[in-house]
């Protein structure tokens, strides 16, 4: 296969892990990925509604049998539940970015507007700069950052990706999908 | 009963059948070897290195499907089993280790001997697990060994602090040990798990239609016990057999539609076949590169029905026209009854006409080499013996020449290719099977990677015979080294090694010399009748032999290389004997048991 078609087949993919929630866990999938040769594009960790259960989303680059070795191997760790890869499914993905940037006095109009545009809000202002907060998917981040470091930012933080399948769908502690 | 920790360990281990345990103690580990005093129906070997106990418990595994246990210390002691444990996980061998850890305290602390053994092996273990209360334990132990034996088998490390092992606490076996383990997030395929229909339709067919069909078979059909299983497919069908390195002995070897070992060092015909098939059926087994080389360039004209327990096997090397998840002994029950009986064709011919051309051979020029080692300890040993080796070049002849006609009969590092492996690995087995002989092939460089353990044989009165091919040479490296880098040795000459005769007599054991065919035949009949001691034989072989047939790293069958004097060695084994020798190397022969005798005597 030419290098190209590879390319393109390369996909980015959310992932969904749910596994047990026991001290070493992050390490043990963190580990996998990085044996295995699997890139982590971001991770995001939090427990559920089940405080026994961790979710990670994960968002990873590969074709379609790098995905399905993933997911198997991920499977095989003894705490993992369940795996969801969201790439065909309809999912809400949010991101969340705090970016702290430059805003000179004549300026401070013109970033109010870009924030009032992508829905994010100012929730720190000093004489030099703001703190802006936006949520949103990785291209609407992607561009408000792009705009903004016209101003110069100085410092910024993702949470990285955290997903949900749309409608009633879950993915639940069972290991069934509760429709 | 008040309990303590170690109490309620052994009770567990007592439990789950568990007869032996290899292991080396210290201070971590003091209340778990202070419940070993009092426990007698639980034999512990001490070894005399953690390495050492890793292997025997693997040796152990491998020859029977059994838990190996093994235990140690904290920090240097957890660390030593490292290589161990990583070897049974690159074989998918069953194995629980049990490691001491300091008080849970201190965890974290930079305690003495403190080393985080379950972050160590996180990536060599099928799972791991630091008990932190002496309530979790039992539960602990349990899940260990069911998570090492089910599914893909492979070992387990349970870490027990110091202080969860001292601890005390009301226990009763019969109720508190948990009678069945119920992990949601682990569920494997099992031995009566359900067959996929619709796959072994796809199966059945494709093996109707096949014209030139091989089958590939490996070591998920020794850990599925189906030996009967593979011949019966193999006798209904027609279909020769071709085993993996450790696929070894799922067949008898000397069954007719047996052609041995494939891959980088296989047979010639058995690669020639899998290079020619139609239908290559793997059964257990995992497209290792050493058996595929280039992927691009293995089997390319043949469809591909690949069994094995492990989803993740499916498609991670070879995307199989027909996956079959599930246990080989089960697949194959199914797959004897649907699928229809072929007779043999000419596919079967030819394959034995590539077997007339490219046999294995070595010269019969009267010389004693490592093939004739091999294929005397098969008959003096009534092809009954069990068979360990260490890694290199002997083990590859070991693989070549030696016949099992049983499964776990062959114990072999073949994953992770662990020098050191063998000798350990012997001992185990002859621990798990007292009314066998065990032999040991071994390498002058391996041998002395755990040649310690010849203590623990000679204390335990453990009668491992280990033939030593000594080609004064790290004679693996030194043939790659031959062939890709111009003849450079850099690093492979082990001229200087100690005397084996007078050490293995050090160690109380039993040592003889062989440096032609005679005195090997004679020591290993002697040595058959030494049934108390380890023994040693120091077989003497010319150093620059090489391993043949031979496809070179990440080549295909194509590049594969035969000794280029086959033809002459043809002839050779046709003749009766000494039609010619190399001179030269006789010479050199002599020479080197000189050096051997010097080398001891400078050392006294
Ligand atoms: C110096 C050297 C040279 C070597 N040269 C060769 C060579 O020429 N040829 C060769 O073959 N090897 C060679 N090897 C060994 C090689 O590296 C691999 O270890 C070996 O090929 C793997 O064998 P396998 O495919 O049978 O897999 P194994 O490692 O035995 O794996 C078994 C497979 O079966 C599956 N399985 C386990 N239990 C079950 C079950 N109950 N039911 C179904 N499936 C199950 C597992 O999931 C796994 O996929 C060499 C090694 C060394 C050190
Ligand atoms: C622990 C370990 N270190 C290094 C190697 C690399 N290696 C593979 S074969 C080999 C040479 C083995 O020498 P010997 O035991 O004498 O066997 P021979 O090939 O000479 O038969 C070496 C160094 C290995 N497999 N294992
Ligand atoms: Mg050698």
């Amino acid at each position: 296969m030419s290098n190209t078609i590879v390319a393109q087949l390369q996909q980015q993919h959310t992932i969904t892990v749910l596994v047990d929630n026991h001290p070493g866990v992050l390490a043990r999938v963190a580990g996998l990925f990085a044996r295995r040769g699997y890139n982590i594009e971001s991770l995001a960790v939090s427990v559920t509604d089940n405080p026994e259960i961790s979710r990670m989303t994960i968002v990873v680059n590969g074709d379609h049998r790098v995905l399905e070795q993933i997911t198997k191997q991920l499977n095989k760790l003894v705490e993992v539940t369940k795996v969801v890869d969201y790439t065909e499914t309809a999912a809400v993905e949010r991101d969340l970015a705090l970016i702290k940037v430059n805003a000179e006095a004549h300026h401070r109009g013109e970033i109010m507007q870009i924030v009032e545009i992508f829905r994010g809000r100012i929730i720190d202002m000093s004489d030099k700069a703001f703190i802006i907060e936006v949520t949103g998917g990785t291209e609407k981040l992607d561009k408000i950052i792009h705009l903004l470091e016209a101003y110069g930012i100085r410092e910024m933080v993702r949470t990285g990706i955290i997903a949900m399948a749309r409608g009633s769908k879950t993915a639940s502690r069972t290991g069934r999908d509760t429709e | 009963m008040l309990m303590s920790g170690a109490q309620i360990l052994l009770e567990c281990l007592r439990k789950e059948g568990v007869t032996h345990i290899f292991g080396y103690p210290g201070g971590a580990v003091l209340p778990i070897y202070d419940a070993i005093f009092d426990c007698h129906d639980i034999k512990h070997i001490l070894v005399r290195h953690e390495q050492g106990a890793s292997h025997m418990a693997d040796g152990f595994a491998r020859s029977t499907g059994k838990v190996g246990v093994c235990l140690a210390t904290s920090g240097p002691g957890a660390t030593n089993l490292v290589t161990g444990i990583a070897t049974a996980y690159m074989d998918s061998i069953p194995m629980v280790a049990i490691t001491g850890q300091v008080r849970t305290s201190v965890i974290g602390k930079d305690a003495f001997q403190e080393a985080d053994i379950t972050g160590i092996t996180m990536p060599i273990t099928k799972h791991n697990r630091l008990v932190k209360r002496v309530e979790d334990l039992a539960s602990a132990i349990a899940e260990a060994f069911y998570i090492a034996k089910t599914g893909r088998p492979g070992p387990t490390l349970v870490d027990i602090p110091l202080d969860v092992s001292r601890n005390q606490i009301e226990f009763d076996v019969e109720t508190d040990y948990p009678k069945q383990v119920n992990i949601p997030s682990y569920r494997p395929a099992g031995p009566s798990g359900r067959v996929p229909d619709l796959q072994m339709k796809k199966a059945v067919q494709l093996i109707a239609e096949a014209e030139r069909p091989v089958l590939y078979v490996g070591g998920g059909a020794i850990a599925s016990g189906a030996q009967a299983e593979v011949t019966a497919l193999a006798e209904r069908t027609n279909i020769l057999v071709t085993t993996t390195l450790l696929g070894k002995g799922a067949i008898d070897e000397t069954h007719p539609l047996a052609i041995g070992m494939l891959g980088m060092h296989g047979n010639a015909y058995a690669n020639h076949a899998v290079n020619n098939a139609d239908l290559l059926i793997a059964v257990g087994a995992r497209f290792d590169d050493r058996v595929t080389g280039n992927v691009e360039k293995f089997a390319v004209g043949a469809r591909i029905i690949h069994i094995d327990i492990d989803p993740a096997e499916i498609g991670k090397v070879i995307q199989p026209d027909v996956p079959i998840v599930g246990d080989v002994k089960n697949i194959l029950t199914e797959l004897i009854k649907q699928v229809q009986p072929r007779e043999a064709t000419a596919w079967n011919d030819q394959i034995m006409e590539w077997k007339e051309a490219f046999p294995l051979v070595y010269p019969n020029d009267g010389n004693l080499y490592a093939e004739y080692a091999i294929e005397q300890v098969n008959e003096i040993f009534d092809h009954d013996a069990i068979m360990a080796t260490d890694v290199g070049q002997h083990q590859m002849w070991a693989a070549q020449y030696f016949k099992c006609n049983r499964p776990r009969q062959w114990i072999t590092s073949g994953g992770l290719g662990t020098m050191g492996f063998g000798l350990p690995a012997a001992i185990g087995a002859q621990f798990a099977n007292p009314e066998k002989r065990v032999i040991c092939l071994s390498g002058d460089g391996s041998i002395q990677m755990c040649i310690q353990e010849l203590m623990t044989a000679t204390v335990y009165g453990v009668p491992v015979i280990t033939v030593i091919v000594n080609n004064r040479s790290l004679g693996m490296v030194r043939q790659w080294q031959e062939m890709f880098y111009e003849e450079r040795y850099s690093a492979v000459d082990l001229q200087a090694s100690p005397d084996f005769v007078k050490l293995v007599e050090a160690y109380g054991g039993v040592g003889m010399r062989a440096t032609t065919r005679e005195q090997l035949r004679d020591a290993l009949v002697k040595a058959k009748d030494v049934t108390d001691r380890p023994v040693v034989i120091d077989c003497v072989i010319p150093t620059m032999e090489k391993v043949y047939p031979m496809i070179p790293s990440g080549q295909s069958v194509k590049e594969m290389m035969l000794r280029h004097d086959l033809e002459q060695v043809k002839a050779s084994v046709h003749a009766d004997g000494e039609t010619w020798s190399f001179s030269d190397e006789e010479r050199v022969l002599e020479q080197v048991v000189e050096v051997g005798a010097t080398g001891a005597e400078s050392a006294e």
